[in-house]
């Protein structure tokens, strides 16, 4: 379970974030929905310790993310940025291999190399395992960079926006990947999306983040309504029954 | 590593058993591993030939007399240097690259030279030639090194820990230091006298043969037991390059590795610096030189070809300069040369910092 305690974060008068009272429970896919500049990738970075907070305590699991040891944190949440750049050359299977850095300190052993060929083949890498990262496109280098999380074999999984520049294919694949070890891995996977439609689908929980401040919280169902959604991303949104479950409509 | 995989857990699939599956380790092949070592193998024979070439080359008694072995022992003080030097210059702008994560600048950038140039025009400025004369031997080296570090640790100490403390404030400053310091430097040379700036500009030029032999029994075991810090952190060096949130998310804590690293490649620099004077382009010709020749992230593996590259190109200038076109007092220069247009190649083929 993620506890959120009073959790506030200002950067000035006007833009900042909380109080938050909230509690995600373990397991299955929580989306992080709502406008832009709302706080969602902020709130996601506070639970993964890469940000500071000005007040109140974020809990992973029962350890307090501000004062647990960071290797021991390691083990239990790992998270993912939006924006991934590496200065070193490195091939898909290198950069798995970072994943068991919590466990192996840099000398990787027998077992450690077994787990990464697991999750290479977990998320289809098996053919690309050599190549290098930028000989890759967009939607394989995400992938690689979501299997080096997935080896960290945390417990808690935070993506900020794995979607993003991906197209409908590569989105849905990487959806159903996550879907997948949400499901068979046990790990409770919390994610930013800026589809409705991808979280109504995919996840088991949504919470809409609107303003710094935690909106709405609600499985898709309760979320999926029309004054609900047109109020959170201010905009006229129309939920219909599609054929495969619930469809916001706002183009 | 090639071995085969059972599958152990339920959620996962099986691993394609028939596929050879390669190590996550420093070579994705057996082939690139080759290449390293081959490369490695090169860059040792040639530093051994050119470290004998400086000893022996010239040398006017026969090979094997007692007088052949008096020289080179003469001589043996200039590659020592030279070694010195090349892995100072090495492990220090690798280390920097490394925890900056940028390939494009230097420690130089962070204002240890214009320290340097400062330190030594102020001393000409204030108490004259005299004074420079005076203000030499091991406690002037020894002042030049601790000074240096305290700037260093002051600046990144300072820089890295505040409210908005980040790496590109700390590089902006950094550079903003070093330029003051320059021109510092230069408005004070413009009131020397002829014969004071003559002296100084003889310490400012980064020459080997200008070094003092008698400050090795201190640089060296310093700069080795910095040298060994590195090497032992070269596991963590390999998870800080890949960013500070890569870096938290795995484990370490950045800021503390950060200053750390910093703080050893600020020896390694000062003792440089203060040894043959400002070589701004040599670490970073090394360096991409090295990325280029090792071609793998692990550090245990770049740091020995960074330092085998720097000797191979310090000692070869030498030996072309000396041997070749007699012109002994400018390898600095050629060095500085040859750096500088390395390092506009590399900008405008990657077109990019």
């Amino acid at each position: 379970m993620i506890t959120l305690t009073d959790v506030a974060k200002s950067y000035n008068s006007e833009v900042s974030i909380g109080p938050v009272n909230l509690q995600l429970p373990a397991g299955g896919i929580t989306a992080l929905v709502g406008p832009n500049g709302a706080g969602k990738s902020t709130l996601l970075t506070m639970i993964g310790r890469l940000l500071g907070v000005d007040r109140g305590a974020i809990e992973v699991g029962g350890l307090d993310v501000s004062t647990t040891k960071s290797k021991d944190l390691a083990k239990i949440v790992s998270i993912l940025r939006q924006e991934n750049h590496y200065v070193t050359r490195l091939t898909v299977r290198q950069l798995v291999g970072f994943g068991r850095f919590p466990y192996s300190k840099g000398r990787l052993t027998l077992l450690d190399e077994e787990i990464i060929s697991r999750y290479i083949d977990f998320l289809d890498l098996g053919g690309l395992e050599d190549r290098y990262l930028d000989q890759l496109s967009g939607g394989q280098r995400q992938r690689a960079y979501v299997a080096m999380v997935l080896c960290q074999e945390t417990d808690y999984v935070l993506l900020d926006e794995p979607l993003n520049n991906l197209d409908m294919r590569h989105s849905v694949q990487m959806m159903q990947h996550l879907h997948q070890a949400a499901r068979e891995l046990g790990r409770t996977i919390i994610i930013v999306l800026h589809d409705i439609n991808f979280a109504c689908h995919y996840a088991d929980r949504i919470c809409a983040v609107k303003d710094g401040q935690i909106a709405e919280f609600g499985t898709p169902e309760e979320i999926m309504s029309d004054d609900l959604l047109s109020r959170v991303f201010e905009t006229p949104v129309q939920c219909i029954n599609g054929p495969r479950g619930r469809l916001a409509c706002f183009y | 590593m090639q071995k085969k995989i059972r599958r152990p857990g339920t959620a996962l699939r099986t691993p394609r058993v028939t596929q050879v599956r390669h190590g996550a380790s420093a070579f994705p092949t057996s082939a690139a591993k080759r290449r390293y070592f081959t490369i490695l193998l090169v860059m040792v024979v040639a530093s051994a030939a050119f470290g004998f070439g400086l000893l022996a080359w010239n040398n006017p008694a026969p090979y094997g007399s007692s007088g052949f072995w008096r020289i080179a022992e003469m001589r043996t003080t200039n590659v020592i240097i030279m070694a010195v030097v090349a892995f100072c210059q090495a492990m220090a702008t690798v280390s920097f690259q490394t925890v900056t994560n940028n390939r494009i600048i230097t420690p130089s950038i962070m204002g240890f030279e214009s320290l340097y140039v400062a330190i030594q025009t102020s001393t000409v400025y204030l108490l004259g030639a005299a004074g420079l004369i005076a203000f030499s031997g091991t406690p002037q080296f020894l002042f030049q090194i601790s000074v240096m570090v305290t700037f260093a640790l002051l600046l990144y100490g300072w820089l890295l820990s505040g409210k908005y403390g980040n790496m590109q404030v700390m590089l902006l400053v950094g550079i903003i230091i070093g330029g003051g310091l320059g021109s510092v430097s230069t408005f004070m040379q413009r009131l020397l006298s002829p014969s004071e700036f003559d002296l100084l500009s003889a310490r400012l030029f980064g020459s080997v043969t200008n070094a003092e032999a008698g400050y090795l029994p201190i640089a060296i075991p310093l700069c080795l037991v910095a040298g060994a810090a590195l090497w032992f952190n070269a596991r963590r060096l390999n998870l800080v390059s890949l960013g500070r949130d890569s870096t938290v998310n795995l484990g370490l804590n950045h800021r503390f590795e950060t200053i750390k690293v910093l703080f050893l490649v600020s020896i390694l620099m000062a003792i440089s610096t203060a040894l043959v004077g400002p070589m701004t382009f040599l670490g970073f010709l090394v360096a991409t030189l090295a990325y280029q020749f090792a071609d793998t992230y692990d550090h245990r593996f770049v740091f020995p070809m960074a330092f085998f590259t720097g000797f191979v190109v310090l000692t070869g200038a030498y030996f072309v300069m000396n041997h070749v076109f007699y012109a002994q007092g400018v390898v600095g220069i050629i060095i500085e040369l040859v750096g500088g247009s390395v390092f506009l190649y590399v900008i405008l083929r990657k077109g990019r910092l």
